[in-house]
């Protein structure tokens, strides 16, 4: 992202809404500027305010009489005078940046936009979380908080030390170079992004290891980390497994998300491949 | 959709925030699904959202040629048409409730259009059961958030938190919920016009602004 000088009237509207803090008043040339290591490429600045046209020249007289005055300012906190942001052209690596930042953006990898997981949203068709088993969503520099993908590496290198199942269908996933390892591309180690998701299975039995080892993992990074995990319901829609678990080990949990079961194939080539496959089942 | 997961907040404090999402799954049931996510976004506008999206803007946006006697006059109104009608691709669509009334009626009708494709409900978790149970239908899966850990102490205090976490892809940021606090408290905007700026942050149109209304007004006599 880049504010163009010729246009910016130094408002600093802009500042409060990065969600990086990554912008700032430069005293040198009085423009906004931004922090070019810290900006994650989420385009809040440039989508999320609304803009105006108005003529810079003009904008910054009112602002300095104005100023002389000692008028308090009141204008809308959302608005670019001036509509001086300019969104770039990414190459990699920075691009990811831009990938993982701006919910937007669909990850190649998965065909999903925001941080490019289904996790358990369509579970009642993927059965990606099967009975007995748990799935986590470890997310790393939300809200507000930001990660580079070197902490995410120290956290994918500890759950691999677990023998755990990364999942296939997940953007951190498909970054790794080793995926018994934990290892990730090394030339994006050291970019900066909003926030990403790993994603693991195991047997329910082993979610109190599990949610130790990424607790204690997560004391060694400089972010913040917020933790799901997911399992299915019964045949009557209760689940007291992996809840009483986590009340036994000191988790609480108000707020869920809960797949509600409506999903099922409609489109004919799989049904149809469904048929099939129940078919030869049955015969074998 | 773990955008609207780790909401900051406890059980009580859900009792207006009820997502209904939809979500195809590809090579599974995302034939014809564009006209179906439109028909789940009618059925949902019936009922009289906080707020609703597409996946790429939700019913309240900024504008890209704002006239400047906006600063006076700004418009708050919400454009469901605009939200049904700029589904382009198969994707996520979500409808934000502020009522259990409100969420329970719309997860009635989508039942009965029957459209084939995964729904699921955000909310507290018994908000959810509850829900279902109304319904006669059962959970198939639940993902449940055992919220931040931050043991660099990170994070803000919890009323910027309870406001900045409704955008959970974190566009709506710390310094503008705090800024948007700040300013109700002093009296320098409304708590209408404050909750009203941080959901056009939200891409995703799954901000609450009815939820962000309440805590706005509930700041303005206690600060946390």
């Amino acid at each position: 992202m880049q504010i163009d000088p010729n246009k910016c009237v130094a408002c600093g509207n802009c500042i409060p809404v990065c969600p990086m803090g990554a912008i700032y008043i430069d005293p040198r040339i009085n423009r906004a500027t931004i922090n070019y290591d810290e900006c994650v490429e989420c385009s809040t600045c440039f989508r999320g305010m609304s803009q105006e046209h108005l003529n810079p020249v003009m904008v910054r007289t009112v602002r300095k009489l104005a100023k002389f005055f000692r008028f308090r300012f009141e204008p809308e906190p959302d608005v670019c005078p001036t509509a001086s942001f300019v969104m770039e052209e990414l190459e990699w690596p920075r691009i990811a940046r831009r990938v993982f930042s701006d919910p937007l953006v669909e990850h190649k990898s998965t065909g999903i936009h925001g941080r490019g997981t289904e996790e358990v949203k369509t579970n009642d068709v993927n059965a990606r979380v099967g009975v007995g088993e748990a799935g986590y969503v470890i997310e790393f520099g939300r809200p507000g908080v930001g990660v580079r993908f070197r902490e995410i590496q120290e956290m994918t290198r500890s759950l691999a030390r677990l023998n755990i199942t990364f999942e296939a269908k997940n953007p951190i996933t498909h970054l790794m170079t080793d995926r018994a390892s934990g290892d990730l591309k090394p030339d994006i180690v050291n970019e900066k992004i909003l926030s990403a998701i790993v994603e693991i299975k195991t047997p329910l039995h082993r979610v109190p290891e599990v949610l130790e080892a990424v607790t204690q993992t997560a004391k060694r990074l400089d972010t913040v980390i917020a933790i799901g995990v997911s399992t299915r319901c019964d045949e009557s829609g209760e689940e007291t497994v992996l809840s009483r678990l986590l009340e036994e080990h000191g988790y609480t949990y108000y707020r869920a998300k809960t797949n509600l079961g409506l999903g099922r194939v409609t489109n004919i080539q799989k049904k149809q491949e469904a048929a099939r496959d129940e078919h030869l089942a049955s015969v074998r | 959709m773990t955008n609207t997961l780790h909401r900051y907040g406890n059980s009580p404090s859900f009792r207006d925030d009820y997502i209904l999402f939809a979500l195809p799954c590809k090579g599974k049931n995302d034939d014809g699904a564009i006209d179906k996510l439109k028909t789940f976004l009618r059925i949902c506008a019936r009922h009289r959202p906080a707020n609703m999206g597409n996946g790429n803007f939700g019913s309240y946006q900024p504008s890209r040629a704002l006239n400047p006697t906006a600063h006076w006059n700004r418009d708050f109104s919400q454009d469901y048409e605009a939200v049904i009608g700029g589904i382009e691709k198969v994707g996520t669509v979500a409808a934000v409730f502020d009522s259990k009334d409100k969420a329970e009626a719309a997860l009635r009708e989508v039942i009965q259009a029957d459209l084939g494709f995964s729904v699921n409900m955000s909310t507290s978790v018994e908000g959810a059961k509850d829900c279902c149970q109304s319904n006669g239908i059962h959970r198939h899966s639940v993902e449940y958030s055992l919220g931040f850990y931050d043991p660099h102490d990170h994070l803000p205090n919890s009323q910027v938190l309870e406001l900045s976490t409704m955008c959970g892809h974190g566009m709506v940021s710390f310094n503008l919920a705090k800024k948007m606090l700040d300013m109700v408290r002093e009296g320098r905007r409304s708590p209408e016009a404050a909750a009203f700026t941080l959901a056009r942050f939200c891409p995703c149109g799954v901000y609450n602004p009815s939820r962000a209304l309440r805590l706005l007004e509930q700041s303005r006599t206690v600060q946390r």
